[in-house]
C-alpha cells in the first residue's frame, strides 16, 4: 500500500488527511488514477454555466398543468419562461356551436375552483346583451353564489400554498370547509362542482327548504377556521420569512400588466369590480375590500384571508335578504328566455309555442355585443359576447384574470431563489382551465 | 342609453379621419379606427392627461360568420381613475395579410394577449418582442383554430391529430431565448462537448 | 429446459405451469399490490379537484392504501388521469406512462379522460385509451369521490384476479412505429362523435 492510499483510508470522506475538502468530480473516468482536484485549482469556467431547469407540466406544485422553464445561476433565477396551453380545451370555439344556455355548463369548467361565479358572470353577460334585468331574489341568490365561490376558491389557494411552503395541515382544514360549501352547492344544484346554477334570465332552481339555515350555520362556524389559519400563519416566522419581500410587484407594474383581483390589490391598487362597477346590487351590501401595500406574497395572503372574512359578512347579509324575499319570483317573467311552467306549456297554445321555440332554437339575443366584468376570486373575469341575432354567439371571449396574472410571473421571479419561484407561483393563484380555456 | 363616451370628441379632434365610425352597443362605446393610426390613438388615450387609459383590459379578435365582413381586432381599455371603459376596433380585410401594430410598448399586459390572438386567429402584431404560439404547441400545423373556416373538430383526422401530438416532443419546445442558452453548447471545446454527450458532468482541471 | 437454452439461465416464472404454490404466491402478491397502490395523480382539470377532495379528510383514500401520492412516475403504481387531456398534453402523459415501472395500472377518471367528455373538438384527446392502456374507467363529470373510490376498489379487485404466471399482464404497450399506440382506424373509431354530440354541431 502506498503512503497515499493509507492517507485515503484514514481520512474522513470528503476531507483529505490535512482536513481540506476533497472535490472529486464524477464520471470523468479517472477513478483508476485517483486524481482529484486540490482546492485552489478550480476550473475557470466553474459556475459560468447557467442551468436550464424544467418544472412541469406534470408537477404537484405548479397548480395545474403549467410548465416553467427556469434559467438558473446556481440557485438564483435569471429568467422564468412559463409555457401554457396544456389544458387548452377549445372553450371559445365550442361556444360558437352552442346555444347560450348550453354554454353555461361549459363555464363551470373554465375556473373549476369557483364554478358558480363563472356561471353568474356569463349569465350577466348575456343579460347585458339582451337588456334583461333579473328579479331581486335572483340577484340575492347570485350574490350568495359568488361569495360562496370566493370562499371555496380562496380555500383551495390557501391549502395548496400551504403545501407548497411545507405546511400540510391547513390543506386538510380548508378542504373540510370546502366540503361544507359543497354540501350547500349540492343541495341547491345537485352537483358538488359542476353546478351550472344560472340560466339566462334566472337560475336553474331555487334553494330548498332549510338551506338558508344551513348557510347561516356555515357562516357562524367558518370564522373559527379562519382564526385558526390566522394563528397558524400570520405571525409564523417561517411563513413570514418565506413570503415577505418575495415576489414583489409594484403598483405601476401591476396596472401596466393588467393584473386584477387580489394580485392587483396586494400591490396597493384599490380596484374591485364590485365597488367600482357594481353589479347585482353590490353597492347595497356592507363590506370592505382589503388592499395591501408591498405587493409581496405576504400581502397577497393577507388580502385573500381578509376577503374570505368579508365574503362571510356578505353571505350573512344576503341570507337575511333572501329570507325577506320568500315567495317572490326567481326567474324573469319573459317567455323569450325563461321556459313557461310545464303545466301551462301542456295546456296553453302560446306557452307551448314559446316552450318549443326556446328548446329547439334557443334564446336569441338581438344583434350587438357586450362586455361585462365581474369580480371573480382570481380577478376580473370578463365575458365578451358578440351576437348576430342567432341562438349561438358569433364570439364568446373569456377575459381570463389568471392568464394576465401569470404573465407577470417572470417579472416577479427575477433574482429570486428557486424555492421562491414555487412560492410566487402559488401566490398568483392560477387555475389552468381559465388560462388555457 | 346612447350617450357617447366623453373621450370621443377629443379623440375625433386629435385623429380626425382615422376614426372610421363610432357605435354604442348595450351601453359600451366602440370606436372603429384605421389600422395605420391605431397605435398612435391608443398611445394618445393612455398618455394624454384627462384621458389616462392606464389599464388594458383585453385584446382579442372577432370574425363574423358572414365572410364578407372584415375580421376585427378589439382592444378594451380602461381608465382606473376616471372609471371609464372604451372599446377600440380595427377592421381587417381577410383577403389581405392580417397585421396590426403591437401595443406591448404601451401596456406590458399586451404580451400574452397578443400572442393568443396570433395563435387563435393568425393576426401578426408588428413590434411584439416574441410573437409565437402560446396555447397550441409551436409546431402546430392545423391552422388558426378560432377562424371560421377552421372546423370544430379540426382539419385532420383524429388519428393524424394524435400522431402529430405524440410526435411533438415537449422538450424540444424551447423558445428562442431559451435556446440561446443551449446555443452556447456549440462554443464549448470539442472534448468537453464529447464528454457531456457521453453523460459526464464533471469539470476539467 | 428447451434445447439450446443456456444451462445457467434462470427459469422464467411464466414457464411454470400454475399450481397450488403459485396460487398462494398470487394471493400474497396481489394482496400486497392491491392494498398499497401508490397513485401517480396526473391531475389536469376539475376532476383533479375532486381527486384532492377524495384525498382529503372526508373521503380519505389513505384508508385504501393510497396514502402516499407519488408525483414521481418512477415510484408509482397507478396512473390516475384526473381531468381532460388536450393534444398538447398527450406526449406528456405518454412519457409519464412509459416512465412508470411494471407492474402498473391506470385509471381514467371522469368523462373527459374516458372519452373526451363534452369537448368534442380540435383540441381534446377523445379518451386517453387512444394513448395509453386503461384498466378502469370512472364515469362522471366530475365523478363523486365515492365514484372514484368505487373505481379504485374495482382496480383492487382486478389486481387480485391477476396471476404472476401470466406474462401478458406485464406487456409493455408501446407506441408503434406509426407514432400511435393503437391502429389509426381504431383511434378514429374510438373518437367518433356519438349520441347527442352528433346533433349538437348542426350549424357546422
Amino acid at each position: 500500500m502506498s503512503h497515499r492510499t493509507v492517507e485515503y483510508n484514514l481520512a474522513t470522506p470528503g476531507l483529505d488527511a490535512e482536513g481540506r475538502p476533497i472535490d472529486i468530480p464524477l464520471g470523468l473516468g479517472l477513478k483508476d488514477t485517483h486524481e482529484y482536484r486540490v482546492p485552489g485549482q478550480f476550473d475557470e469556467s466553474f459556475g459560468a454555466e447557467h442551468m436550464l431547469v424544467n418544472i412541469g407540466p406534470q408537477h404537484p406544485a405548479t397548480h395545474g398543468v403549467l410548465r416553467l422553464v427556469i434559467e438558473l445561476d446556481g440557485e438564483t433565477v435569471i429568467r422564468v419562461i412559463p409555457h401554457i396551453g396544456y389544458l387548452h380545451s377549445g372553450f371559445e370555439k365550442l361556444g360558437e356551436y352552442r346555444q347560450y344556455n348550453q354554454i353555461i355548463p361549459l363555464t363551470d369548467r373554465t375556473d373549476y375552483l369557483s364554478p358558480m361565479a363563472n356561471n353568474v358572470g356569463f349569465a350577466l353577460g348575456v343579460e347585458k346583451l339582451m337588456g334583461i334585468q333579473v328579479t331581486e331574489r335572483c340577484r340575492v341568490l347570485r350574490v350568495i353564489a359568488c361569495e360562496m365561490s370566493r370562499i371555496i376558491s380562496h380555500l383551495v389557494w390557501l391549502g395548496t400554498t400551504g403545501i407548497d411552503l411545507g405546511a400540510f395541515t391547513p390543506f386538510l382544514w380548508s378542504f373540510q370547509e370546502r366540503e361544507r360549501i359543497y354540501n350547500l352547492q349540492e343541495a341547491w344544484t345537485g352537483a358538488r362542482l359542476t353546478t351550472s346554477v344560472t340560466r339566462v334570465g334566472g337560475m336553474m332552481a331555487d334553494v330548498p327548504d332549510g338551506w338558508i339555515a344551513a348557510l347561516r350555520e356555515f357562516c357562524r362556524t367558518f370564522p373559527a377556521t379562519l382564526a385558526e389559519v390566522d394563528t397558524m400563519f400570520t405571525r409564523n416566522a417561517i411563513w413570514i420569512g418565506r413570503t415577505q419581500g418575495v415576489g414583489v410587484l409594484s403598483r405601476d407594474e401591476a396596472i401596466n400588466r393588467s393584473l386584477s383581483g387580489p394580485m392587483l390589490r396586494a400591490s396597493g391598487v384599490d380596484y374591485d369590480v364590485r365597488k367600482d362597477r357594481p353589479y347585482l346590487d353590490y353597492e347595497t351590501y356592507d363590506f370592505d375590500v382589503p388592499v395591501g401595500e408591498h405587493g409581496d406574497i405576504y400581502d397577497r395572503y393577507r388580502v385573500r384571508l381578509e376577503e374570505m372574512a368579508q365574503a362571510t359578512r356578505i353571505l350573512v347579509q344576503a341570507a337575511e335578504r333572501l329570507e325577506k324575499l320568500e315567495g317572490t319570483p326567481l326567474n324573469v317573467d319573459d317567455p323569450r328566455v325563461i321556459l313557461p311552467p310545464k303545466s301551462r306549456a301542456m295546456s296553453d297554445m302560446e306557452a307551448m309555442i314559446f316552450h318549443f321555440k326556446q328548446v329547439m332554437e334557443g334564446v336569441k339575443p338581438p344583434v350587438g355585443e357586450a362586455y361585462l366584468g365581474i369580480e371573480n376570486p382570481k380577478g376580473e373575469l370578463g365575458t365578451y359576447l358578440v351576437s348576430d341575432g342567432t341562438a349561438k354567439p358569433v364570439r364568446w371571449r373569456i377575459r381570463p384574470p389568471s392568464f394576465l396574472n401569470l404573465a407577470a410571473l417572470p417579472r416577479m421571479c427575477e433574482g429570486a431563489l428557486l424555492s421562491d419561484v414555487i412560492a410566487i407561483n402559488a401566490s398568483v393563484d392560477i387555475v389552468m382551465g381559465e388560462i388555457d380555456r | 342609453m346612447t350617450a357617447i363616451a366623453p373621450s370621443l370628441p377629443a379623440l375625433r379632434d386629435a385623429f380626425g379621419d382615422a376614426v372610421e365610425r363610432v357605435a354604442v352597443s348595450c351601453g359600451d362605446t366602440i370606436v372603429y379606427l384605421r389600422r395605420d393610426r391605431v397605435h398612435d390613438a391608443l398611445a394618445w388615450l393612455k398618455q394624454t392627461p384627462g384621458q389616462e387609459f392606464d389599464y388594458l383590459t383585453d385584446v382579442t379578435a372577432v370574425e363574423y360568420r358572414d365572410p364578407e365582413r372584415p375580421l376585427e381586432v378589439v382592444w378594451q381599455v380602461r381608465s382606473l381613475g376616471r372609471k371609464v371603459d372604451l372599446r377600440v376596433k380595427v377592421a381587417l380585410d381577410t383577403a389581405e395579410p392580417l397585421e396590426v401594430p403591437s401595443v406591448y410598448d404601451l401596456w406590458k399586459g399586451a404580451d400574452w394577449l397578443e400572442r393568443e390572438v396570433y395563435d387563435m386567429f393568425g393576426v401578426v402584431f408588428t413590434g411584439h418582442p416574441d410573437l409565437r404560439r402560446i396555447i397550441m404547441w409551436e409546431t402546430y400545423a392545423e391552422g388558426y383554430p378560432l377562424r371560421k373556416d377552421f372546423p370544430l373538430r379540426g382539419h385532420f383526422s383524429r388519428a393524424e391529430q394524435t400522431r402529430q401530438a405524440l410526435a411533438a416532443n415537449p422538450e424540444a419546445h424551447y423558445s428562442l431565448d431559451e435556446l440561446s442558452i443551449a446555443e452556447a453548447f456549440h462554443e464549448l471545446p470539442k472534448d468537453v462537448r464529447e464528454r457531456l454527450r457521453r453523460g459526464d458532468r464533471g469539470f476539467l482541471r | 429446459m428447451p434445447a439450446g437454452a443456456d444451462p445457467g439461465a434462470v427459469t422464467a416464472i411464466s414457464s411454470i405451469s400454475p399450481n397450488w404454490v403459485t396460487t398462494r404466491l398470487d394471493l400474497l402478491t396481489n394482496w400486497a399490490r392491491a392494498n398499497s397502490l401508490w397513485p401517480m395523480p396526473f391531475g389536469t382539470a376539475c376532476c383533479a379537484i375532486e381527486y384532492m377532495a377524495t384525498a382529503a379528510s372526508r373521503f380519505d383514500i389513505a384508508r385504501f392504501g393510497m396514502e402516499r401520492q407519488s408525483f414521481s412516475p418512477r415510484q408509482a403504481d397507478v396512473l390516475i388521469c384526473a381531468g381532460r387531456l388536450p393534444f398538447k398534453l398527450a406526449p406528456v402523459i405518454r412519457r409519464i406512462w412509459d416512465q412508470m415501472p411494471q407492474p402498473k395500472w391506470s385509471i381514467s377518471m371522469g368523462a373527459c379522460a374516458s372519452s373526451g367528455g363534452i369537448f368534442d373538438n380540435y383540441a381534446m384527446v377523445q379518451g386517453i385509451d387512444t394513448i395509453i392502456p386503461v384498466d378502469v374507467y370512472v364515469p362522471g363529470c366530475p365523478p363523486r369521490p365515492e365514484g372514484l373510490l368505487y373505481g379504485i376498489r374495482l382496480l383492487q379487485k382486478k389486481i387480485q384476479g391477476e396471476s404472476i404466471v401470466d406474462d401478458s399482464l406485464r406487456d409493455e404497450h408501446l407506441v408503434g412505429p406509426s407514432g400511435l399506440f393503437l391502429p389509426a382506424e381504431r383511434v378514429d373509431e374510438l373518437s367518433e362523435p356519438f349520441g347527442n354530440s352528433v346533433s349538437q354541431t348542426r350549424s357546422g
